[in-house]
């Protein structure tokens, strides 16, 4: 599988999905008008990743900032993972908040109870 | 008829006044004012916590008019813009006030009206679980609006909105919007 690798903008971020080692990292600012547009082609990567996965995916989601509208397009993506997991591999979500950051870390948590995935919370110091 | 949207302002040139707009909300424009306003809170060592709830309502703000806002009426002074939306950001004792405004038909009055009262009448803890129900269950508009953005905004500030409908003429309102982001919720 080609890796997906998008450099980031000031209103998108940077990814890079590579199904040859089994990280995953989304970081950066997610705040475009149409986020669907940008995240279709990566949650179209995960279904096909889904189907011969790794024994263990890891995913870095390391957001400054993200929009509305991108929350929904990132539950998307969690909803891929958490079939990836449910057919018996390991993965694990490591979701990255600044230290000050509430609102950032409290989103983790939505999706963490929203998704079933293992989800790890890392405070980022400044 | 003289309707000014600027009225609604008493001291459009008081120093404290960070960002006025008005005119077409485009993809743009949103850049432009989220660079500007962000270099402006960089520029005067705004606290971090208190910056990025800023920075968090005003993309939600500005998106909010790109996806939503109705057409302007036939006889308004501008009728170059597609989406006509106004934005001031002004700096105010403990934190920053945002108000928008924009164009509302009539017809589409009461049920925003009805979208914002139940926001403002829900505790933290049923924003926070509105936010997730919404989240979960809500496929995004064929307007391109995911319909989180107030409730996020309620949620990142805490503090109830702001509103009021002037009315145009019959068949058009102006709908201002005030959102006050301070730094303790």
């Amino acid at each position: 599988m080609e890796p997906i690798i998008i450099e980031g903008t000031p209103k998108t971020p940077t990814v890079r999905f590579d199904a040859g080692d089994g990280v995953f990292e989304i970081k950066g600012r997610s705040i475009p008008e149409n986020s669907v547009e940008f995240y279709k082609p990566l949650v179209d990567w995960l279904d096909t990743y889904k189907d011969a996965p790794l024994p263990k995916t890891v995913v870095n989601i390391r957001l400054e900032y993200f929009n509305t509208s991108s929350s929904k397009c990132i539950l998307d993506v969690f909803k891929k993972l958490e079939a990836i997991h449910k057919a018996k591999n390991e993965v694990e979500v490591n979701w990255y908040y600044e230290e000050d950051d509430e609102d950032m870390l409290e989103a983790g948590e939505d999706y963490e109870s929203i998704i079933r995935v293992p989800f790890k919370m890392v405070e980022i110091e400044e | 008829m003289s309707f000014n949207v600027e009225n609604y302002f008493s001291d459009l040139s008081d120093r404290d006044i960070i960002l006025f707009y008005k005119g077409n909300v485009d993809s743009d424009v949103i850049n432009h004012i989220l660079d500007t306003v962000e270099d402006k809170m960089v520029s005067i060592s705004e606290q971090p916590k208190l910056r990025k709830k800023v920075y968090n309502v005003l993309v939600e703000s500005l998106q909010n008019l790109y996806h939503h806002v109705d057409r302007v009426p036939d006889e308004f002074e501008d009728q170059t813009s597609e989406k006509f939306g106004l934005l001031v950001v002004k700096k105010v004792n403990g934190g920053y006030k945002i108000t928008t405004g924009n164009f509302i038909n009539t017809a589409n009055i009461e049920k925003l009206e009805e979208k914002i009262k139940r926001i403002n009448r829900s505790s933290h803890e049923e924003i926070k679980e509105l936010y997730k129900f919404i989240l979960n269950h809500q496929r995004i508009s064929a307007k391109g609006g995911g319909g989180l953005g107030l409730v996020d905004i309620v949620r990142k500030t805490g503090n109830k909105l702001v509103y009021e409908f002037k009315k145009y003429n019959e068949k058009y309102s102006f709908f201002y919007l005030n959102i006050l982001v301070t730094e303790e919720v």
